[in-house]
């Protein structure tokens, strides 16, 4: 065990909180500052030190009184600025909700924290979780920890739209974070930052209280370095909500003690089609790399095939966007947040002014590109043609699974860019979900592990994909990658 | 079926009218569509709202199992096909009064079908002809909040109590041909609604309003372009709207023009209806699935539930008070018209019955008779509704019971009635403490009878003369003497034996 409580595993500080190794309070202490002395990152839109404290003082008057202790007793976390906290400030990363404080409180957040994890802060992401790089957020962009070797200081993407949790994982200031994933927002930036992020099934955890981007494909999920973390994170996020009409009605497995790396008599298909021509060769190679893994622990690789896979991005970019441009049309200056009342402007001005003002502009295109695909005479050649094309692609899926338990893909097609890099091609930006949307459109559960390092020494990831509720095999597979794969860098503090 | 004959005179023929009905209904429910709130009537402003309503970050809709049973219930007390499987849509549109940005609707899978209603022209009058209306479909979806422009000189108020209340829309075909089918067909809808518990039909608190389409044809052409004059609140003003819009549609005809197809407002205080926005710049509402929600599946032991919880219905209520009670067509009309008059008058036949030991059938006459006349005039008198009557069903029984058994006459009982209405006594009491109960002692009635004909001698004559109309003379004269209380059958029979 490391003598620095930061490096710890939150299966680590659990139980050396546990056994008296230290108090919460110098895990929160620890933690807290790290947070303090990490501005360059931009990881948080909101600190809260205080609450770190005030939870890790509870844990130790509990243990100290020998009174049961929740699950997460003693561990900090970071949550995403997307989850409502009730009394501290809830943006999505957005300057349409500056200084929006909700009264209640998300309740996957309120799990955690009756589980006794305290909140280092309210971490950044792209704005209204639209992005993949991070450079949406209106509090500026968040930025990896990472730089390629070489010399070469620029400033590189943490992913996206869960930036904040990723980049502070990796940086060592929270232990774990909550991401949430609608495309890919877990999976794509745990890849760039070389952490584990597993997106659950559809349902497994409530979505009440989460600033809401794309109703059908939003789930929240555990980022961690390990994927133990992960399995113990997620055990208190699930389960029913009455709340929510799409939460499932479902008992929460007991993932973290049914772990194994044992991978005897499951089948791992490998899907032909993520496979495409120009390939990342260093990408094709890990993936390979991580078969011989799977195999090694015991696993039989097959290969499958997933013949919907290329019309999955479009599919995303219709009814994430269709979805999108009328949840966000809550955001009107009437209620809260932003208003832009210009001098003898009428409700209608006040509405142009408010959104033009409040929304930046991925947001903006996401919502036009909503209108436009919901709009009479286009919403069947749009919206209705990409629901049929989203049951072929879950079908695809399903029938893949009658040959396999699980899938091995790539996470993303690339290792973390440089910020900036993208920006002005969204069509671009838009390819990094490439392996990851086909899940979220189905469903399923998927998990990024970090795999190993490319040449320009930066983090690159798999991605197991389970069937629907078997979060168990997804994460097994998990485990047995993180024990072979022996992913133990971490970059260089230069903050 | 009849065909209606309601024509429009133009200057150059006869136009028909062509009607139907959007009537949005809030259902009767403890508790909004998709929260937790609150819905009652005439709260302070913006009290019942919770997050979901105010469309905070965030919230989700949860579906009121409540409301769902209500729109089934409503569904099969008009006969229509009820959908296991429907789906709620959003239709998206921006205004204050609308925090989500949307209001959560049924586009495409309504969970009510088709149905029907049968319509008679005189709800009063069974002889005037019937009419089945059809019923295209029933939907739930949310009310929108309200605006408030009075509040301040330069700024509007948003009220977001209404926000998120549980609609039914009724959407009827266009199968009526008349201002009297549409006010009829109305009525017999609130009616329905009432006796189901689905809307408690208050119009002027608008709990029930109706979007009025109409367009004019000659007589069995094509439809016509219809106009939809919105949120109208009462059956007189559906009525006035079909009228006044029809005529007006037959003037820009005749003149040479084209009815446009648009929205439009009426003004009672005017009776007119005037333009509100033309179909050009009707909204594109982006209508698609919600999903935050999962299509709503129906199962057989939720619908048998809905089943067996229907009451008896007007037209089956209406069949039985005429074949099983022997009320006149008139009569089971009447007090069918509404759930309350059926409840009040039922609870009068049971109460009847349970006293005077007889079947319902033996004192649904007078029990009805009695409450249309008695009771209704007195209520009128005093401008008060069956609801707050000062005489319960218990009270009128006991009443109806005293003259039943022969204890006092029909003539006295207006009396006793007249003294309940004012003491709040009871009739038993009333009759004790006047001295009221009738009379059988032959020997006063005889002696009564003797000094009538005694002091009538001419009348007696001219009646021995044939003019046998003159015996209600004596009997009236009698019963004078005997200030109402003798028995009038024994007056009869005395009279008849003094003049034999």
């Amino acid at each position: 065990m490391s003598n620095n409580l930061t490096d710890l595993t939150v299966a680590e500080i659990r139980d050396g909180f546990r056994g008296g190794d230290f108090s919460a309070r110098e895990v929160a202490e620890a933690f807290n500052a790290n947070v303090a002395g990490a501005k360059a990152l931009n990881a948080f839109i909101v600190e809260t030190p205080e609450k770190a404290l005030e939870a890790a003082d509870a844990a130790d008057k509990a243990k100290a009184a020998g009174e049961a202790l929740g699950a997460l007793a003693g561990v900090p976390i970071g949550m995403k600025d997307l989850f409502c906290t009730e009394g501290v400030q809830t943006t999505a990363a957005s300057h349409m909700l500056e200084g929006f404080t909700p009264t209640y409180e998300s309740t996957v957040s309120g799990k955690l924290w009756a589980a006794g994890a305290g909140m280092l802060g309210k971490l950044n992401l792209d704005q209204f979780a639209m992005g993949s790089s991070n450079e949406t957020s209106y509090y500026g962009n968040v930025i990896s920890p990472w730089r390629r070797g070489g010399g070469d200081n620029a400033a590189l993407a943490p992913g996206g739209s869960s930036g904040g949790s990723s980049s502070a994982i990796a940086a060592r200031l929270c232990p774990a974070a909550t991401g949430t994933d609608t495309g890919g927002s877990i999976r794509q930036p745990a890849a760039f930052t070389g952490i584990s992020g597993i997106k659950p099934t559809y349902g497994r955890c409530s979505r009440w209280g989460i600033v809401a981007f794309a109703s059908s494909l939003d789930q929240a999920g555990p980022m961690a370095r390990t994927v133990r973390d992960n399995a113990i994170l997620l055990e208190t996020m699930s389960g029913f909500d009455p709340r929510d009409s799409t939460s499932l009605d479902l008992a929460v497995p007991q993932w973290e003690a049914n772990l194994t790396s044992d991978l005897k008599g499951k089948k791992v298909g490998i899907p032909k089609e993520y496979r495409p021509d120009g390939l990342n060769a260093e990408i094709a190679a890990l993936w390979d790399r991580g078969i011989e893994w799977l195999k090694d622990a015991g696993a039989e690789v097959v290969e499958v095939s997933l013949p919907h896979t290329k019309y999955a991005l479009p599919t995303y970019y219709i009814i994430a966007p269709a979805e999108a441009s009328s949840n966000l049309a809550r955001y009107d200056g009437v209620r809260y947040g932003q208003r832009d009342l210009p001098d003898g402007a009428g409700l209608q001005d006040m509405y142009a002014a408010t959104r033009a003002l409040g929304f930046g502009p991925e947001v903006k295109r996401r919502i036009m590109i909503g209108t436009y695909v919901l709009s009479a005479g286009f919403y069947d050649a749009y919206y209705t043609q990409a629901q049929k094309v989203r049951a072929l692609i879950a079908r695809d899926f399903e029938q893949a699974f009658e040959k396999c338990d699980l899938l091995l893909t790539p996470t993303a097609p690339s290792a973390s860019f440089a910020l900036g890099e993208k920006q002005a091609d969204p069509l671009a930006m838009y390819l990094n979900d490439v392996f990851t949307v086909p899940a979220s459109l189905a469903g399923l559960p998927a998990m990024a592990v970090p795999g190993g390092l490319d040449s320009q020494g930066l983090p690159l990831g798999l991605q197991i994909i389970g069937k629907a509720l078997d979060e168990q095999t997804v994460l097994n597979a998990g485990l047995a990658i993180e024990e072979r794969a022996g992913f133990n860098a971490r970059p260089d503090k230069w903050w | 079926m009849t065909e209606s004959t309601y024509r429009i005179q133009g200057a150059t023929g006869e136009w028909e009218v062509v009607i139907g009905l959007e009537v949005h209904a809030q259902v009767t429910s403890q508790a909004k569509l998709f929260s937790g709130a609150a819905t009652a009537f005439g709260a302070e402003p913006n009290t019942q709202v919770s997050l979901v309503d105010a469309a905070m970050p965030g919230m989700l809709p949860v579906p009121n199992r409540e409301c769902i049973r209500q729109a089934v219930r409503t569904g099969m007390a008009i006969d229509a096909q009820i959908n296991k499987w429907s789906r709620f849509d959003r239709k998206n549109y921006f205004y204050a009064d609308l925090p989500q940005g949307y209001q959560i609707s049924q586009l495409y899978h309504p969970i009510v079908g088709e149905g029907q209603i049968e319509i008679t022209l005189d709800e009063k009058n069974p002889d005037s002809s019937t009419k089945t209306i059809g019923i295209e479909r029933i939907h739930v979806e949310q009310d929108a909040g309200k605006l408030m422009h009075d509040q301040h000189p330069t700024r509007s108020y948003v009220d977001l109590n209404r926000s998120g209340v549980a609609l039914m829309e009724i959407v009827s075909k266009p199968d009526m041909r008349s201002p009297a089918e549409a006010g009829a067909y109305l009525s017999k809808l609130r009616t329905i609604l009432r006796y189901v518990g689905s809307c408690d039909g208050n119009m002027d608190q608008g709990s029930m309003r109706a979007d009025v389409n109409v367009s004019v044809r000659r007589p069995g052409e094509e439809f016509g372009t219809r106009t939809e004059t919105k949120n109208v609140n009462s059956v007189r003003f559906v009525m006035a709207v079909v009228e006044h819009e029809a005529s007006r549609q037959v003037d820009v005809l005749e003149a040479g023009g084209k009815v446009v197809q648009e929205t439009r407002l009426y003004d009672p205080d005017r009776n007119e209806t005037r333009s509100m926005r033309s179909k050009e710049d009707a909204h594109d509402y982006r209508y698609f699935p919600d999903p935050d929600l999962l299509p709503l599946e129906l199962d057989d032991a939720f619908l048998e539930e809905c089943r067996q919880s229907l009451p008896e219905l007007p037209d089956a209520k209406r069949q039985r008070y005429e074949q099983a009670l022997g009320l006149s067509a008139y009569n089971a009309a009447t007090l069918t018209a509404d759930a309350d008059t059926a409840r009040w008058f039922e609870a009068l036949l049971a109460e009847g019955a349970r006293i005077q030991k007889k079947s319902e059938g033996e004192v649904a006459k007078a029990s009805a008779n009695w409450l249309l006349s008695e009771l209704y005039g007195a209520l009128n008198r005093l401008g008060k509704s069956l609801e707050d009557s000062p005489v319960g069903p218990e009270e009128g029984a006991e009443l109806l019971a005293l003259v039943a058994d022969g204890t006092i006459s029909g003539t006295i009982a207006k009396q006793v009635f007249e003294i309940m209405l004012e003491t709040g006594d009871r009739a038993p009491k009333i009759v004790e403490e006047k001295g009221l109960k009738q009379t059988s002692d032959t020997g006063a009635i005889e002696a009564a009878v003797a000094k009538v004909l005694a002091d009538n001698g001419d009348k007696v004559e001219q009646y021995k003369a044939g003019k046998d109309a003159l015996f209600g003379f004596f009997v009236g004269q009698t019963m004078k003497a005997m200030q109402g209380k003798a028995n009038p059958q024994v007056v009869n029979e005395l009279i008849k034996k003094a003049l034999a």
